[in-house]
């Protein structure tokens, strides 16, 4: 699949609170079409709060924020979602009173192109298998796998994950880290919190660190190991 | 919901705060219709006991009324049908508030919180059916003509002027309990609980037995307003079990402050003197009632001595 | 004839007129437990706006000549109208903060409303008359049937059953369980949930007032008709638990039996018989028949 290098997401001086509390202190961000994009940065360093803050999760916003050319920063979630956005939060957030199946098809289609339902089995086998448990039932990992693909039939090419690979058995997140190679390949452009370097070093295209609400940190993976030695000082290793 | 408190002992503006009402209450009667102010009085410590539940536990009952008129009912009996004591009476009634509530609090702390005010308003609304049935209670006359009788068998009460001082001395007695119970270290757990119970519980803390200690201490002095008002007014009836009931005490302490010392003081005046002048006006004063909770609610949830406090950044 | 030493004629009545009851108490709680499942608040109006339908019904005939018919179409989108209103305007800027002052906003405005009516029309009821299609009674050998009680217990047996259809087996309704578990998520798949909220308070508050322009023709058109229910109700709500929509119907019909059957056979315990049997299942099952412990 062609990429071409329009700009799908870029964040410029962006500031979020949750009530009284500032967690973004200017963050800038710009991501490319077909990119893929690892957040970097300690607990707390506000990785999860800039994914939210794209999306309108977050009290107040101010700064500008564009996906796919559009100024959202004052746009209801719902408004962002359906200018190409999936999103899987860090929790997962597989809904009990639904099955593995109605979770998958929950979210809309939001514009033409996303996966059918065929395809996605064929990307998740054991989904089709466990389609009718409950949604909470799944294990760890095929929850993991339920929350990212549901995001895919909705026809959303900017995917924002947060921490998929946390709290999963090794095998599973090698299962994940070829899922995200299959997107890539597939034209997806993904920003990807992780805090598991380990996952995002060979995924990545490029490599953001934010630290205390700001990115201090920018490279293509081609410069990381002239970036090592102060990216492990960002992220304390 | 409350503003947390700024220290943990009563600040200074507290003990002037309570100088002054004391002041009020003493001065007042000079001018003011003795019965009116006793009136006040009952309704202030009802809604001090309530808020007791309310503002420093977090707990919203919409039964309150059960406890007051309970109380109510058994004082006016006592002191009628078995020539008590005012005393005794009043004793009798509250401990009979403290029975109820115990039972109450022992049903309605075992769901959460937002159950606990349909809960309550059942149970009180089980009360209000009880009380229209049963033979003692006299029905939809209530109990009339009830004796203040001799306070320890000496002082008449039938004077205004001794009944006055003597709901006075209940009045500050029960108030002062309920500031140093919020003062103490239950009341900081209380709070504590409040704010965030998941982390009390984390703690250590048997949240749901404080809960059911701050329901029935709440329900007892419910009970002890309820009983001295039935010798004041020498009357026991519907209205005072009535759901109605439960929603004023509400109002005045929303009114009022939730979660502050005096606000219920106030908030009950304001409410009682409201009822008093707009009497004649039947309806009015119900839909006069429900536009102050929609106020409160949507612009000034911290009521008169919420906002006081709050801009002298001392507590109330 | 007599069964269990009593005349069937009085049993049977007594039945009917529980399970009528049980008709009100299935829809209301229903509403109440729709509301309440995705706003969290306990919507105290419920009453008020269930006496509005009775009352939007009763104005509409001796005003503007609308037949039943006609209020029963229009009560309910006149009366959710100003219940989706209240919801943006009030409800709307409640929800950061403690889920209690929602509570106490529907209260007051409850006051409000009933207060509002009581001063213009009085305490006393006002009758309205029973549609004439459904004049008339059904013998059925051991009891008379009402030709228009049949047709509320199967009109509220339909809307109760259409509305648990509705949210347990259809798309909307899955986007409704979804954003009571989690708004935020569902909104970030692009669901508008801030108006599916809003329409979900108009629908509970349309079921109330629906419920009342049913009453119309069998109980009194009165201001108080909503306060006296609306605390039975709760105590219904809480015996049910409000975990499952099944569960709010099959409580509110079942109580309404008991109610009935309470009346022939100990009838001073009527009026407190629900709240005996709340007492009971906090005891042994505080989370409510259906409900289930969070």
């Amino acid at each position: 699949m062609v990429t071409d290098s329009t700009e799908v997401l870029s964040l410029q001086g962006v500031q979020a609170y949750y009530g009284e509390s500032h967690v973004l202190h200017g963050v800038d961000l710009s991501v490319k079409s077909g990119e893929v994009v690892s957040l970097l940065g300690r607990n707390g360093a506000g990785k999860t709060s800039t994914l939210r803050a794209i999306l309108g999760l977050v009290g107040r916003r101010s700064g500008s924020i564009r996906v796919f050319g559009q100024e959202c920063v004052g746009q209801s979630p719902h408004q962002v979602a359906r200018l190409g956005v999936g999103y899987c939060p860090e929790e997962r957030g597989i809904f009990s009173s639904l099955s593995c199946e109605e979770n998958l098809l929950l979210p809309p289609t939001l514009s033409a192109g996303g996966m059918s339902l065929a395809e996605i089995y064929a990307m998740f086998p054991n989904l089709q298998e466990r389609k009718n448990s409950p949604g909470t039932r799944l294990s760890g990992g095929e929850q993991q796998m339920l929350a990212v693909a549901r995001i895919l039939r909705t026809g959303a090419k900017l995917l924002l994950l947060d921490e998929i690979s946390e709290g999963l058995a090794p095998v599973i997140v090698q299962a994940l880290a070829r899922m995200i190679r299959d997107l890539k390949a597939k034209g997806y452009t993904i920003v990807m919190v992780e805090q598991n370097f380990a996952f995002a070093e060979p995924l990545a295209d490029r490599f953001c660190v934010m630290e205390h609400g700001q990115m201090v940190m920018s490279f293509a993976a081609a410069q990381l190991s002239e970036q090592r030695a102060q990216l492990n000082e960002y992220l304390g290793l | 919901m409350t503003q947390s408190s700024k220290s943990d002992s009563s600040s200074r503006t507290q003990w002037y705060a309570f100088g002054l009402m004391v002041l009020a209450f003493a001065v007042l009667p000079f001018w003011v219709y003795p019965i009116f102010l006793m009136k006040v009085m009952c309704f202030a410590l009802f809604a001090c006991a309530f808020n007791l539940l309310i503002g420093f536990s977090g707990l919203l009952s919409f039964g309150h009324a059960m406890f007051f008129g309970m109380a109510g009912y058994v004082s006016a009996h006592a002191a009628k049908q078995w020539g008590l004591q005012p005393e005794l009476a009043i004793a009798l009634a509250t401990l009979s508030a403290c029975a109820l509530s115990t039972l109450a609090g022992m049903l309605a702390i075992r769901r959460q919180g937002i159950y606990f005010a349909m809960i309550t308003l059942a149970l009180a609304q089980l009360v209000y059916f009880l009380c229209l049935q049963a033979p003692f209670t006299g029905g939809e006359d209530g109990i009339q003509g009830v004796p203040r009788g001799k306070l320890f068998g000496l002082i008449d009460l039938k004077s205004t002027t001794a009944m006055y001082l003597l709901v006075m001395a209940i009045f500050l007695g029960g108030f002062g309990l309920i500031w140093r119970i919020v003062s103490s270290p239950f009341g900081e757990v209380l709070k504590a609980i409040r704010e965030n119970e998941p982390r009390a519980l984390s703690l250590g803390y048997d949240t749901s037995f404080f809960k059911l200690i701050a329901l029935i201490l709440s329900g007892t002095l419910a009970g002890l307003a309820g009983a001295t008002k039935a010798l004041v007014f020498q009357l026991a009836s519907l209205t005072d079990v009535h759901w109605s009931m439960s929603g004023e005490v509400v109002l005045m302490t929303l009114i009022g402050g939730l979660g502050t010392l005096f606000g219920p003081v106030l908030g009950a005046a304001v409410i009682v003197s409201m009822q008093n002048y707009l009497a004649d006006l039947g309806s009015w004063v119900t839909v006069a009632q429900g536009v102050i909770f929609v106020v409160c609610v949507m612009a000034f949830r911290k009521g008169v001595i919420g906002e006081l406090a709050s801009w002298l950044k001392r507590p109330l | 004839m007599e069964i269990f030493g009593i005349p069937s004629q009085a049993l049977f009545g007594q039945l009917l007129i529980g399970l009528i009851n049980g008709s009100f108490y299935a829809m209301l709680s229903l509403g109440l437990a729709v509301i309440f499942g995705l706003l969290n608040i306990i919507n105290f109006t419920h009453g008020a706006q269930y006496m509005l339908g009775a009352f939007a019904a009763y104005l509409g005939l001796t005003h503007l000549g609308l037949s039943y018919w006609a209020s029963l179409l229009l009560a309910p989108l006149i009366t959710g109208a100003t219940g989706m209103l209240i919801e943006r305007v009030m409800l709307a800027r409640l929800y950061k903060l403690d889920h209690l002052y929602g509570l106490l906003l529907t209260f007051g405005l409850a006051l409000i409303i009933q207060g509002l009516f009581k001063n213009h029309f009085g305490a006393s009821g006002m009758p309205y008359a029973v549609p004439p299609i459904f004049a008339g009674s059904f013998q059925l050998g051991f009891m008379f049937l009402p030709k228009y009680r049949a047709w509320v217990i199967v009109m509220s047996l339909l809307t109760c059953l259409l509305t648990w259809y509705v949210i347990e087996r259809t798309k909307l309704g899955a986007y409704l369980r979804a954003a009571t578990e989690r708004p935020e998520l569902v909104q970030a798949f692009g669901i508008n949930v801030p108006r599916m909220i809003t329409l979900t308070y108009g629908f509970g508050v349309g079921l109330a007032a629906l419920a009342g322009v049913m009453a119309a023709p069998i109980y009194q058109v009165s201001p108080l008709m909503g306060t006296d229910i609306i605390i039975v109700v709760f105590a219904v709500v809480v015996i049910g638990g409000m975990g499952s929509i099944l569960g709010a119907i099959l409580t509110g019909f079942g109580l309404g039996l008991v109610e009935g059957l309470t009346k022939v056979i100990y009838p001073e315990a009527s009026n407190t018989v629900i709240f005996l049997i709340m007492i009971i299942v906090l005891l042994f099952k505080p989370a409510g028949l259906f409900g289930s412990e969070k």
